[in-house]
């Protein structure tokens, strides 16, 4: 039993962090404001290997492993959620999901350009009609020759738009069930292949979050990902992929709101004294940090089985559940410690409040996540 | 071309605590980082090394937790890296740092020797220049810029107070280098991730060709009578305004402080 991060995972956490204090943090803000997709950071991130972490050297990644994958998603989330959500829609949700399920011929076609960041990664799960029922997918795809052809719209996907690859979950046969449910792996150069409306959000208002429309798309047979029939398997297990990097962003968004209301409450003087004094800021304060350092074992402990091949779904839903709700009730927190100013924009808890909150929603709602936690519970 | 790079492993803070008897620094519960203008430098020979598929050697004396900055400079890019380290070394001052450095030196092969200006926790910009007149090479301080002019060639652009010079230099030379010049490169995750695999070599004095009563203590001729913690000044306020108008301010804000 070892709690202490290896050599390579600390000298990671000080690159990364090094990088989100100087190239995220100064434009964090304008990226809220702007609902501007930050495409030069993501470019470095590219470069520097961070968009491949996970991924094997021979597709072109860096070789390293999922717990330094939640350090990239936790640092970046500290002083910006949509660069953390964007790196980890991009590497668990479409990069990891084709590593996982895909053919080699998939592989070595996606993977490098996926892990260099030469192209972007998204996948399409949610419908107007399927969401937290991921099974009522309405998305058709039809066999015709060697292709399918895809009729239907998704929502509310991460990376819409700023992506060249898409993992799309379909329905091939309506009268199996989720035994029906097939996906694919559809570029975005596809004809047939469109994006609908750009979402305008209450927080992670840099990621890009649209609907995708396929109007007789036609994909190849030879870009189904996993077997036909095998598709609500490929997104569950994406999913429970995904919530370990959803929960390294609410644990990044708690503990970057912990940092700011540390230092504000150091500065403040109130009655005399700064806001630190007071017992009840400690306490507080006290209660938060703890929460914040559970999750991050919760965070890490997922990541770290998914490593080591042992099943992970209900772990990566509990950091899910305890690093979202921590991450809300902390924002909430910092903005009532800043008091007024923390109303106002010019201090980050405010936009740090509206990010926390899809942390509670998006890649399964916390009430997914109880699911999944209850149902392993009693499933002996 | 053989590039080596001398880097210091320094403690990360502008705020360091001084152990009151001994005069040194406390290390315990800083952060180490490689010294910026010693990265900084690392970065010019990275550059040389994509420009002109350059050989980059990076070496540094210290305890073996120094390793650490080694292993950054290979996560950067570096080829080779050696680390010298040794209860012989201990205590040394620049001249004895740099007769160290200069005897690692002899027995490495360089066409060129690049190292940072200074480090932050000494600040003496001497280490350097030493190591230049040990080995008998022509020296550039300051270096903010350099453009490798082919062979062993190159042009180097070179700080003073009130301007710049621009030097025509052939190597085998030292230069060092200031952060400001080169902003030094982010470690890719890659390079991160083989950087722990990757052999670091020890070296003590017996690899060092020089007299071991040049080392350490024994080699230092600086003694150090007091070292104390400047004490803390309240930040300042900058106005970029006109003479006139600074005049204003000024006036102002004397009136303010009840000085006149």
């Amino acid at each position: 039993m070892d709690f202490e991060l290896t050599k390579s995972q600390k000298l990671f956490q000080q690159m990364i962090r090094e990088f989100a204090e100087k190239e995220v943090k100064p434009i964090a803000a304008e990226v809220d404001e702007e609902e501007k997709f930050p495409t030069e950071n993501i470019k470095k991130l590219g470069k520097l290997g961070v968009l491949g972490i996970p991924t094997p050297k021979n597709y072109g990644g860096a070789g390293g492993d999922h717990v330094m994958y939640t350090i990239a998603v936790e640092e970046l989330s500290r002083v910006c959620a949509t660069t953390g959500v964007i790196v980890s829609a991009h590497t668990s949700l479409c990069e990891d999901a084709i590593l996982d399920n895909g053919t080699e011929e998939q592989k070595q076609k996606y993977i490098p350009k996926l892990a260099s960041g030469e192209w972007i990664g998204a996948f399409g799960l949610t419908e107007p009609n399927a969401g937290t029922d991921a099974s009522a997918q309405q998305t058709m795809a039809v066999a015709d020759g060697d292709d399918y052809i895809l009729n239907g719209t998704k929502i509310f996907i991460t990376n819409a738009g700023e992506a060249d690859v898409y993992v799309i979950a379909t329905m091939t046969d309506k009268s199996k069930g989720n035994k029906g449910i097939t996906t694919f792996i559809v570029e975005a150069t596809t004809p047939g292949f469109s994006i609908g409306k750009k979402e305008h959000k209450m927080g992670i208002r840099g990621s890009a979050t649209c609907e995708l429309i396929f109007e007789n798309c036609r994909v190849p047979k030879a870009n189904m990902l996993g077997p036909l029939g095998g598709g609500f398997a490929v997104a569950m297990k994406t999913l429970d992929g995904g919530r370990i990097g959803i929960a390294a962003q609410a644990l990044g968004i708690a503990q970057g709101a912990m940092d700011e209301t540390v230092k504000y409450c150091k500065e403040r003087k109130q009655f005399g004294k700064s806001l630190s004094q007071f017992q009840n800021t400690q306490f507080q304060l006290a209660d938060l940090q703890t929460r914040i350092e559970a999750a991050r074992y919760l965070v890490r402990a997922a990541a770290w089985k998914k490593d080591h091949g042992m099943p992970f779904s209900a772990d990566a839903a509990m950091a899910k559940l305890f690093a979202a709700e921590t991450a809300m009730d902390m924002t909430t927190k910092a903005v009532q410690f800043h008091g007024g100013y923390g109303y106002t924009r010019e201090y980050p808890v405010e936009r740090m409040m509206r990010d926390a909150k899809i942390t509670e929603i998006y890649e399964g709602t916390s009430e997914v996540q109880r699911m999944v936690i209850a149902a392993k519970l009693f499933k002996k | 071309m053989n590039i080596v790079v001398c880097v210091k492993q320094v403690p990360d803070t502008t705020v360091v605590k001084i152990d009151p008897v001994k005069h040194t620094l406390i290390r315990d519960g800083v952060p180490s980082i490689m010294n910026p203008d010693d990265k900084g430098g690392l970065e010019l020979a990275l550059q040389l090394k994509e420009k002109c598929g350059a050989n980059v050697t990076v070496i540094t004396m210290g305890p073996p937790q120094a390793d650490l900055v080694l292993r950054e400079a290979f996560a950067m890019g570096a080829d080779r890296a050696i680390l010298l380290t040794s209860r012989a070394f201990a205590g040394a001052d620049t001249l004895a740092t740099s007769n160290a450095l200069a005897g690692a030196l002899k027995a490495i092969p360089y066409d060129l020797i690049i190292t940072g200006r200074q480090a932050i926790d000494g600040d003496t910009a001497q280490v350097g220049p030493e190591m230049a007149e040990h080995l008998a090479l022509p020296q550039v301080s300051y270096v903010v810029d350099c453009e490798y002019k082919g062979g062993n060639n190159f042009r180097v652009k070179k700080e003073t107070e009130d301007g710049y010079e621009i030097l025509d230099v052939e190597g085998p030379a030292v230069f060092t280098v200031l952060a400001s010049g080169y902003k030094a490169r982010y470690m890719s995750v890659g390079g991160i991730v083989d950087a722990f695999d990757r052999q670091v070599e020890i070296w003590t004095e017996a690899n060092l060709d020089i007299d071991p009563g040049k080392l350490g203590l024994k080699g230092s001729p600086t003694k150090v009578m007091k070292a104390f913690t400047k004490a803390t000044k309240a930040a300042g306020q900058v106005y970029e305004v006109d003479a006139e108008q600074a005049v204003d301010v000024i006036i102002t804000k004397m009136k303010e402080k009840f000085i006149i």
